[in-house]
């Protein structure tokens, strides 16, 4: 209620800087695991330092300090670095500077340039990040930085907490429709508008272009999304669910790669059955190949196929996307390969893995037919003491002997890499394929979840008469990881996500009403998009919409909300009817309740006067209330408690005849 | 005829009335609103955001920088609606001495269903009476006018304005108020006040003292009203003052004619301005006479104000030769 007569820049007050110190402290915990601990460090004494200086009531560092620690911490950045301007170099830079920014906080404008950094903090959050709980905590913490912006303009009577927590909250609520009509008109642009550093992407994990002993167990601890998929109709059962990814041919006695990519014009194949048609929607990975079922029959805009019936999409899937496919479970292909593919998927390297090729001339010579040999191998995974496990023992020299004759125990990876080299070393032609295997429905969104820990290899086999066929060795030694998935198969002792053991029925339901809700998420929020946006425009009745009309509804549509939210807000601004009269009034009907109504010309003296005549038992409480509500309406600003007074009497009159 | 254009915007935009009177109610047409310097700095930032969700993909980043934006015409739509609808009436101001500052209060009422925040009142920019107005509630704010030279003097356009909730937007009205005080002439130094003369002969013992009455006489213009005896004039006798004898409790009479004809006009007003405090402070009746005004001699706060008053409206069209007192916000 005081005034108080200050210069338009005040000083901040230590309540507002502890405010949007914590605040920011908020936004930057989820940086904290992924900076340098010596950056984490340095932020964190800088902040105390002011904390401290503003207990103290001591004045703020001088200038140049200031700029020797900025100084100090880009040569740090780029040190371990190596650039100043990469996403996770900037993120430390970006850190330092705020705090350093609240060292020489000093006026209210600093403080709102504090905030707007804080904004800008909570935006490079989402580079690692942009799960639900993260959009949620950082919805708080945008809610905090606004309600400290608050708390700044209060600079003239301190504000304590919930006024400017109050008023942030409701102005974020009614920004949601403004943010609405924005995020669903702006006009979206594919980015990314120029490069982006290298680092952009680094964090996300996948299938790999090699493979070598070991590379899929670290994939199979990973709980992680590698891809989202809805059937049109009926999904095909588990043991059909061989999502193709990379193909490798070329194995230089350890591990396994894949050679320089021959694209194909078209897909070349028999189908024989009626194709199965589906969407996936793909997690960003970084690489180029796209998911598909065994076998893909059709290429999605902006891929290109190889011959090995790889999809390939024209840049590294830096976001996530969504593409229609159909695929053929059961189809023939690449009967008539050319003399080089077959040279590559015979070759082994010379003087590697001895024993291993020793047998497979020992098998040669057993057997005749092809076909014949290659189900020898496959009854001695399955007959012989061979063990599917997620921790091998360590393999020597010579991996696919030690691993056949020796350790006999193995993952996916090395029983295709195994059977590949036997096959090549019989002379039939092999290679490795490598994808996902299996994949959970969620009854809650009717789709299916395949996970990184679903990865698999297996190899395709080669006959003249049948093209590649697909042989999955895995499933000669343990049939359920096929059937049922990788945690039936494993024992119980191997080391897996808690996610992929379905020990917990009330978990899992939880986990499935999770991942829809994400799914959802993905779907409307993350993958909105230049396409989506036009597939909206098209429900609404706009056909090829143009960057001009999109624009155009933009500005009809904010105005029209902005208008509304005026309009609803100006109401409870304007005057409303003066509660003294509007409590007089209320005196006057109770009384004419009682059969003593005012006059219309008969003012509050006369009528009391009249009152008094008519019920001297009235006399003290109309009195009382008429001298009030004179002085209230009449007198020389009259106080609070006046009013008070006034309303009580009001409350508490009764024109009952005792 | 650049100038001319931009003199009718400007006349067109701000709608200058004059002086009001009474009781102003800032209907919308009177609040004007525009980002202020952070505003900008917010909608850069924002920009920034914007470019770096399209480069990064960032859909998250989209709904951050779209509820900003969205935050930023809420704040200017609650800013504006901060200051729009309010009451505001001049208050009661106080004379001042030349040299001091005069403060006018000014009655900011919230008629509203809301509470309204810092809202500022400055003529200046430089320095603003800052208030918080609960709904249904009314607060006077103030602003202090230097006030330099005697005669009236009005406090100019004044503005009021608030920043709140965000700081974003400044919005502002302009109040020209029909209200003006009245300032006094700068006292000269202290010195001695004028010798006491009676008006009547000389010596104490028949003096006109006031403890006793001794009889009635004719009424000269200039007597004290309370000297009058009105029971007579009552008596349609016609106006008598009465007499009274005892100490000789002599007039003191502040006379324009009793200064050095060296003086100028402003050095006579400071001058007698300077008497007729000290006067007061010791308590002697005194009168004044100025050239074409006599106030007949008297004591009392009233009395002193009208004396102040007189000396600070003196011939006050001297004054106006040289432009209004008014000072240009």
């Amino acid at each position: 209620m005081y005034g108080c007569s200050t210069g338009m820049d005040p000083r901040l007050h230590l309540r507002s800087t502890l405010w949007l110190t914590g605040a920011l402290l908020l936004v930057a915990a989820p940086h904290v695991d992924r900076l340098p601990w010596w950056i984490i460090t340095l932020a964190l004494m800088l902040v105390a330092w002011r904390v401290y200086l503003g207990k103290m009531r001591l004045e703020l560092p001088r200038k140049w300090l200031l700029l020797a620690i900025v100084a100090g911490t880009v040569t740090g950045v780029y040190l371990n670095y190596r650039t100043i301007f990469g996403r996770d170099a900037g993120i430390a830079l970006l850190m330092v500077m705020l705090a350093l920014k609240l060292l020489e906080t000093r006026t209210r404008r600093d403080g709102m340039l504090l905030c707007f950094l804080g904004y800008f903090l909570v935006i490079t959050n989402f580079l690692h990040s942009q799960t639900i709980p993260t959009a949620l905590y950082m919805l708080v913490c945008v809610w905090l930085i606004t309600a400290g912006m608050v708390h700044l303009q209060h600079g003239h009577s301190d504000a304590g907490y919930r006024v400017p927590l109050r008023a942030a909250g409701l102005m974020l609520a009614q920004s949601a429709p403004l943010m609405l009509v924005l995020f669903l008109l702006f006009p979206r642009i594919q980015g990314p508008l120029w490069g982006l550093p290298h680092d952009a992407y680094s964090a996300l994990s996948g299938l790999s272009e090699t493979m070598s002993p070991g590379s899929f167990t670290n994939l199979t601890l990973s709980d992680a999304v590698a891809f989202r998929v809805e059937f049109k109709e009926q999904a095909p059962p588990p043991r059909d669910l061989y999502w193709r990814g990379p193909v490798m041919w070329d194995f230089d006695g350890y591990s396994w790669s894949a050679p320089p990519y021959q694209y194909a014009s078209q897909l070349r194949y028999n189908a024989q059955l009626p194709g199965i048609e589906y969407s996936v929607t793909l997690e960003p990975h970084n690489n180029r190949w796209l998911l598909a079922l065994d076998l893909p029959a059709r290429v999605p805009p902006g891929a290109i196929p190889t011959t090995d019936f790889q999809l390939r999409s024209a840049a590294p899937v830096t976001t996530r996307v969504r593409y229609d496919m159909q695929s053929f479970l059961k189809v023939e292909f690449g009967l008539a390969e050319s003399r080089q593919a077959m040279r590559r998927a015979l070759r082994l390297p010379a003087g590697f893995n001895p024993r291993t090729a020793e047998f497979a001339r020992a098998l040669r010579k057993k057997f005749a037919g092809d076909r014949a040999l290659m189900n020898a191998v496959l009854a001695m995974f399955r007959d012989e003491a061979y063990f599917y496990t997620l921790s091998p023992p360590q393999l020597g020299d010579h991996p696919v002997d030690d691993f056949l004759f020796r350790t006999r125990r193995g993952f996916c990876e090395h029983y295709a890499s195994a059977f590949a080299v036997l096959m090549r070393a019989a002379g039939i032609p092999a290679r490795i394929v490598t994808g996902y295997l299996g994949g959970e429905l969620n009854p809650l969104g009717n789709y299916m979840i395949v996970r990184q820990s679903d990865a698999h290899a297996w190899t395709e086999v080669w006959f003249p008469d049948a093209g590649w066929i697909r042989v999955d060795p895995t499933a000669a030694v343990s049939p359920l990881r096929v059937e049922s998935g990788i945690a039936a198969a494993l024992p119980r002792t191997d080391p897996l996500p808690l996610l992929a053991r379905g020990d917990y029925p009330w978990l899992r339901q939880l986990r499935l009403t999770w991942d829809s809700a994400a799914n959802s998420w993905n779907q409307w929020v993350l993958g909105y998009n230049p396409e989506r946006q036009r597939s909206l425009m098209t429900r609404i009745g706009i056909d090829r919409s143009t960057w001009e009309s999109l624009a155009l509804l933009l500005v009809i549509a904010t105005l029209t909300v902005t208008v509304i939210l005026f309009l609803l807000m100006a109401r409870r601004s304007r005057a409303a009817m003066d509660p003294v009269k509007r409590a007089y009034l209320l005196f006057c009907r109770k009384l004419a309740g009682a059969g003593l109504p005012r006059a219309p010309s008969e003012g509050p003296a006369a009528y009391a006067a009249r009152l008094a005549a008519a019920r001297p038992d009235l006399q003290t409480a109309v009195g009382a209330i008429t001298r009030l509500y004179i002085v209230l309406r009449y007198g020389v600003a009259p106080g609070p408690a006046a009013w008070r007074e006034f309303e009580e009497r009001v409350k508490h009159f009764s024109a009952a005849t005792r | 005829m650049y100038a001319a254009l931009k003199n009718q915007l400007y006349h067109w935009i701000f709608q200058p009335r004059g002086p009001e009177g009474g009781t102003i109610v800032l209907v919308q047409r009177r609040v004007f609103i525009l980002p202020t310097r952070q505003g900008i700095v917010f909608a850069l930032t924002l920009l920034l955001m914007l470019v770096g969700s399209i480069n990064y993909g960032l859909s998250l980043g989209f709904v951050l920088t779209f509820l900003l934006a969205g935050l930023g015409i809420t704040a200017m739509l609650h800013t504006f609606r901060n200051l729009a609808h309010m009451r505001v009436a001049p208050g009661r101001v106080q004379a001042v001495f030349a040299g001091e500052h005069a403060r006018f209060t000014v009655r900011l009422e919230n008629p509203g269903a809301t509470d309204r925040y810092e809202i500022g009142l400055t003529r200046d920019r430089n320095a603003a009476d800052f208030h918080d107005i609960p709904a249904q509630h009314q607060v006077l704010a103030g602003v202090d006018v230097p006030a330099l030279r005697r005669g009236p003097l009005r406090p100019g356009r004044l503005t009021l304005f608030t920043r709140y909730p965000l700081g974003l937007f400044h919005a502002w009205s302009y109040l020209d108020l029909d209200v003006q005080c009245v300032v006094y002439p700068r006292p000269a130094r202290p010195g001695a006040l004028p010798p006491q003369v009676s008006s009547e002969g000389s010596g104490a013992l028949h003096g006109q003292g006031q403890e006793d009455f001794s009889g009635l006489r004719q009424y000269h213009p200039g007597d004290s009203p309370r000297h009058i005896a009105w029971k007579a004039a009552a008596r349609d006798q016609g106006l008598l003052t009465k007499q009274f004898s005892g100490r000789a409790d002599a007039e003191l009479w502040l006379d324009w004619q009793q200064l050095p004809a060296t003086m100028d006009v402003e050095a006579r007003l400071s001058q007698l301005t300077r008497w007729v405090i000290d006067a007061q402070a010791s308590s002697v009746s005194y009168g004044l006479r100025l050239p074409g005004m006599t106030l007949p001699v008297a004591t009392g706060e009233a009395h002193r104000e009208r004396c102040l008053e007189a000396l600070a409206l003196f011939d006050v069209r001297v004054l106006d030769r040289d432009g209004s007192q008014a000072p240009s916000a």
